[in-house]
């Protein structure tokens, strides 16, 4: 879809998004602010009964705690102590829905495990019973379940038993062809509970060649064990398992992740060492070898780093301490931290960061969106000058930028440059409203003036002229430009 | 503000029963079958007690007996434990939220492809479907929608039939991966900011310090009782400060009321407004505060340029400044979380990843990315590998000068991915030459500030006009199949259940509201919330 540059502008000015910018500061946050103020007019009015039962207590329901607390706090000495009454729940006899139901309806059979024989009671039956024993059927197996059924079911019917969370002998299945069958009608089911229940059984039962070779044509199945493998950590099978489905690059990740379990930063290295020569992908494959760089580069510098914090002589370090190691940070952040303190250093050190932009390949954006946050925080404005200043073969120098000149103006500002500095680079802004808007924020008037001059603007020219400070240089530079006769205004 | 649901609107079922039964049912297998009279929280270390047995209530990240047991027989301990599960499958959240709570849903099916829980969401419908159905029409689209309909099929199949007056008549299931691009969006609306912010869990969020202006953070419940919150939850962000304040000045005057009165009036006042206006000034306080705070968040992150690239990437419009931004935003490092987001809705929306990102992220995040490719939620476009074989074959069918304009047809092809011709055939971004008024929302797409109506709930409001998927063909085509619609009668039943299987966000339940409201149907919305 291609809008020309006039739709453009009608297109986010139109009133479609007008309605509401997170920008509109001033008149929501005025009208917020009062609302804010009105309130607390009345918090005076409110303090003298104020009572603390206001503390909200949330259990999940909401409601006062029955015999059994509900509120753990409350054994491990907690001082909400809830003295209502214990409502130990009896089934309300009033539920307004439940009463809209006919006889013959339990609840009963909403409890997972149905007693044999299907022996459910009515609910009108468990209202005039007042024991609450036989509003719920049993929900632990009697034991003479066990007894009578043992082979009698099909593996469709035993995979419906353990659907239904009975409990259904699964080794009577010898045969791999009733092991497959069984698989396959759990995976029919849909149910990866019974899925890995017969999972698990094969495991037991199979050799390693056999169950992996079955695995290979039933996707689900599969998927099932990776993820049940993965659970219970079974390294090793995981990892044979991937081998004999010839997925290199999964064993390769896998392999690689166990580098998050080292702490020890050398040990770390040597791990990620010995994962180059691992089967990856060729992008992920630059990504470990990165990987290992990084953190090999890291040790380094953290030592030097440490001890020039400890001897106290190195200035930067007193000035700005370091918060935290450089050990397993980002890449990135390794760089702004070399831009913060390694700056000026020659290309062939580690920390230069210079030599970090070469060895990993980093973009020229990147590179200088980096260098430009932490020359600003260290509020060194040649350095970020610097930045932008190249030579071409004459000899000239042009301030050129991967970074809209917006955004640099908005990163300076967040460091608090001077004045003098912002307003440099707000009047690189090559779109004169976009100019004159920053101009105008970060009051940088002579950039404001010149550019409706430029734009022959004698409106607003004039307009402006009111919010310059009396009798200033910037008033009679205004007063300049409009009385000169040779400049052609457009209104 | 609260606009006035229509009259005829059907009042919703009451949910707190399946709170009741949870509770009975947990009460019953505690101190009946186990006799239970202490809980602990299980920490790590280990249990001082003085019973001679210990019953453990758990949550257990592997939900099925089986492996459990499976690990207890290795462990030699079978014989010694006895496990039970207490099944409560749903938990309401509010009037019209009902939750399954199993943040594990999302990855363990559709990072993994496990289906441990399916079963679980069958029987979530089966309860509902015992207590407020029958269900007389059930519509859905996804592999797991489909799963879930036959489990609740089967369970309705072995368990007991009755008649009874059905509140819920008609249920719509719908994958998370059917609409991948909505949850990858900004959220506008109240609510959504508030998670979004704060994270709300479970109904409840905790608000920090600088929010309750006071120096303890404070844990609340966010539902319709909270009569400050009902009203502006589903409102974009640009109305609540509006209502906020006309709240605060209507809670002044009544509270003036109290000058001027004699001791009779002030008796009457105090016993039976007071109350009333003391829990209103603290919610509209607490309510304020979150506002402020979300504002100032906001405005410091420059929030109104991320959603100007958003709105841009779903209307595919202006993707070169997008990219652009989207590398700066990288660049600077300032979330991971948004960059990724960003990243994810581009490549669904405009199909393609870009390799820079890898090169600068790469190295730290490797694995992430390696989950987010297997989601299909980043997509790495092969610039040339499968266009050129196309081209060469075509390319030898036609002469030179053809065989370039054909180049450029195959790329433009290329890039094209589903959201866009569904966004098309849907009309999920609104053309509009006039204003949008937010105050006065006319569609779904208000919840995005008029950009962009989710394509979830466009689904869900079609379906349920046509009574199926009839004139969809084109749409479930590019959604990958999965549709169904199976009616077991034809009830005029106006209550309508929503299941997100994989979460759903704040923003779509108010885009559901409003489309209940429209309509005059009620929908609750069940889900398996995922953070």
């Amino acid at each position: 879809m291609t809008k020309s540059k006039a739709d453009e502008e009608d297109y986010w000015n139109s009133s479609k998004f007008k309605a509401f910018t997170f920008d509109d500061e001033d008149d929501e946050l005025i009208r917020l602010k009062e609302s804010r103020q009105a309130v607390n007019s009345i918090q005076r009015l409110v303090e003298e009964d104020d009572d603390e039962d206001d503390v909200e207590k949330v259990s999940w329901s909401g409601e006062p705690v029955g015999s059994i607390s509900w509120s753990v706090k409350e054994t491990a000495a907690s001082n909400q102590r809830t003295d209502r009454e214990p409502a130990f729940p009896k089934i309300p006899t009033d539920t307004p829905s439940l009463s809209k139901s006919q006889s013959g309806y339990s609840l009963s059979s909403l409890f997972k495990g149905k007693t044999k024989g299907g022996n459910f009671q009515s609910f009108t039956d468990t209202l005039s019973d007042s024991s609450i024993r036989l509003y719920a059927p049993e929900l632990r197996k009697p034991k003479s379940e066990y007894k009578d059924y043992v082979s009698d079911w099909s593996p469709e019917e035993t995979i419906q038993r353990l659907q239904q969370g009975k409990t259904a002998p699964l080794e009577k299945f010898r045969s791999l062809q009733d092991k497959l069958l069984l698989l396959d009608f759990a995976v029919s089911a849909h149910d990866g509970n019974v899925i890995t229940a017969v999972l698990i059984y094969l495991k037991r039962t199979l050799s390693k060649e056999v169950l992996f070779r079955e695995l290979e044509s039933r996707q689900t199945a599969l998927r099932h064990f990776i993820h049940y493998l993965t659970e219970t950590k079974d390294q090793r099978l995981l990892l044979e398992l991937l081998r004999a489905l010839g997925r290199t690059e999964d064993v390769a990740l896998l392999q690689y992740k166990e580098h998050l379990s080292i702490a020890d930063e050398n040990k770390r290295r040597d791990f990620l060492k010995s994962c180059l020569s691992l089967p990856f992908s060729a992008e992920d494959s630059a990504h470990v070898q990165d990987h290992y760089t990084l953190l090999e580069r890291q040790i380094i510098i953290e030592a030097t780093d440490r001890q020039a914090e400890r001897g106290g002589k190195v200035e930067i370090f007193q000035k700005f301490p370091r918060r935290a190691s450089i050990l397993n940070m980002p890449l990135i952040t390794t760089l702004y931290y070399c831009c913060f303190y390694h700056y000026s250093e020659p290309e062939g050190t580690y920390s230069s960061p210079l030599n970090i932009r070469q060895a990993f390949k980093i973009s020229e954006k990147q590179y200088f969106v980096t260098a430009l946050a932490a020359r600003a925080k260290l509020k060194a404005w040649l350095d970020v000058d610097a930045l932008f200043t190249s030579r071409n073969w004459l000899g000239f120098t042009r301030k050129k930028s991967p970074l809209s000149f917006q955004r640099v103006v908005d990163v300076l500002q967040k460091n608090s440059a001077p004045t003098q500095v912002l307003q440099d680079y707000v009047g690189l802004v090559e779109d004169p409203d976009m100019r004159i808007s920053l101009a105008q924020k970060h009051k940088c008037h002579d950039i404001v003036i010149n550019t409706y001059r430029d734009m022959k603007d004698r409106q607003q020219l004039l307009g402006y002229r009111g919010k310059v400070g009396r009798g200033s240089a910037e008033e009679r530079k205004i007063d300049e430009l409009l009385n000169n006769q040779q400049i052609r205004w457009k209104n | 503000m609260a606009n006035s649901a229509r009259r005829d609107s059907p009042e919703l079922p009451d949910f707190s029963l399946l709170k009741r039964l949870a509770r009975d049912q947990l009460i019953y297998l505690l101190e009946q079958q186990h006799e239970v009279d202490k809980l602990y929280k299980v920490e790590y270390k280990p249990v001082v007690s003085t019973s001679d047995q210990l019953c453990f209530l758990i949550r257990p990240r592997i939900q099925t007996f089986y492996a459990c047991e499976a690990v207890l027989e290795e462990q030699g301990m079978f014989g010694d434990v006895t496990t039970d599960e207490w099944a409560f499958y749903l938990l309401p959240l509010d009037d019209d939220i009902i939750s399954l709570e199993l943040p594990e849903f999302f990855r363990d099916n559709f990072l993994a492809g496990d289906q441990r829980w399916m079963r679980t969401a069958g029987s979530a419908l089966h309860l509902l479907h015992s207590l407020y159905g029958p269900f007389s029409k059930v519509y859905g689209i996804g592999r797991y929608s489909k799963m879930a309909y036959e489990s609740w099929r089967e369970q309705v199949e072995q368990g007991e039939q009755r008649a009874r007056q059905a509140e819920i008549g008609n249920v719509f299931l719908i994958d998370r991966d059917v609409d991948f691009v909505t949850p990858l969006c900004s959220q506008v609306v109240y609510e959504g900011l508030v998670d979004d912010i704060f994270r709300i869990k479970c109904g409840c969020v905790e608000f920090s310090p600088d929010v309750t202006a006071s120096d303890k953070s404070v844990k609340v419940m966010l539902n319709s009782q909270d009569k400050v919150f009902n009203e502006i939850r589903n409102e974009h962000f640009s109305n609540v400060f509006g209502f906020l304040s006309q709240k605060a000045r209507n809670l002044q005057t009544a509270y003036d009321k109290r000058r001027g009165m004699d001791i009779k009036q002030m008796k009457t006042f105090v016993s039976e407004e007071l109350k009333g206006l003391k829990q209103e000034h603290r919610l509209l306080s607490l309510h304020i505060g979150a506002s402020e705070s979300i504002m100032k968040k906001k405005t410091k992150q420059d929030f109104q340029e991320l959603l100007k690239t958003e709105h841009s990437l779903l209307e595919g419009f202006e993707i070169r400044e997008c990219i652009s931004y989207i590398e700066e935003h990288i660049s600077r490092q300032v979330s991971m979380i948004e960059s990724l987001r960003l990243l994810c809705l581009l490549s669904i929306t405009e199909n393609g990843e870009l390799s820079f990102v890898t090169s600068n992220y790469g190295v730290d995040h490797l694995l992430t990315f390696s989950n987010l490719r297997q989601l299909g939620l980043l997509v790495e476009q092969q610039p040339g590998e499968t266009l050129t074989v196309m081209e060469s074959r075509v390319g030898k069918l036609v002469n030179d000068k053809t065989a370039g304009k054909l180049t450029d047809a195959f790329s433009s092809l290329a890039k094209k991915s589903n959201f866009r011709a569904l966004s098309r055939k849907l009309n999920l971004v609104p053309k509009s030459d006039e204003e949008y008024d937010l105050r006065v929302p006319r569609d779904m797409a208000y919840i995005f500030s008029g950009a962009y109506v989710p394509l979830s709930c466009k689904l869900i409001e079609q379906v349920l006009e046509r009574d199926g998927w009839t004139g969809l063909e084109e749409v479930t085509r590019l959604l990958n199949g999965n549709e169904f619609a199976v009616t077991a009668k034809n009830d005029a039943q106006r209550i309508i259940l929503v299941m997100f299987l994989g979460g759903c966000t704040f923003s779509e339940i108010s885009a559901l509201r409003f489309l209940g409201r429209e309509k005059g149907k009620h929908g609750p919305n069940g889900c398996s919330v995922s953070h």
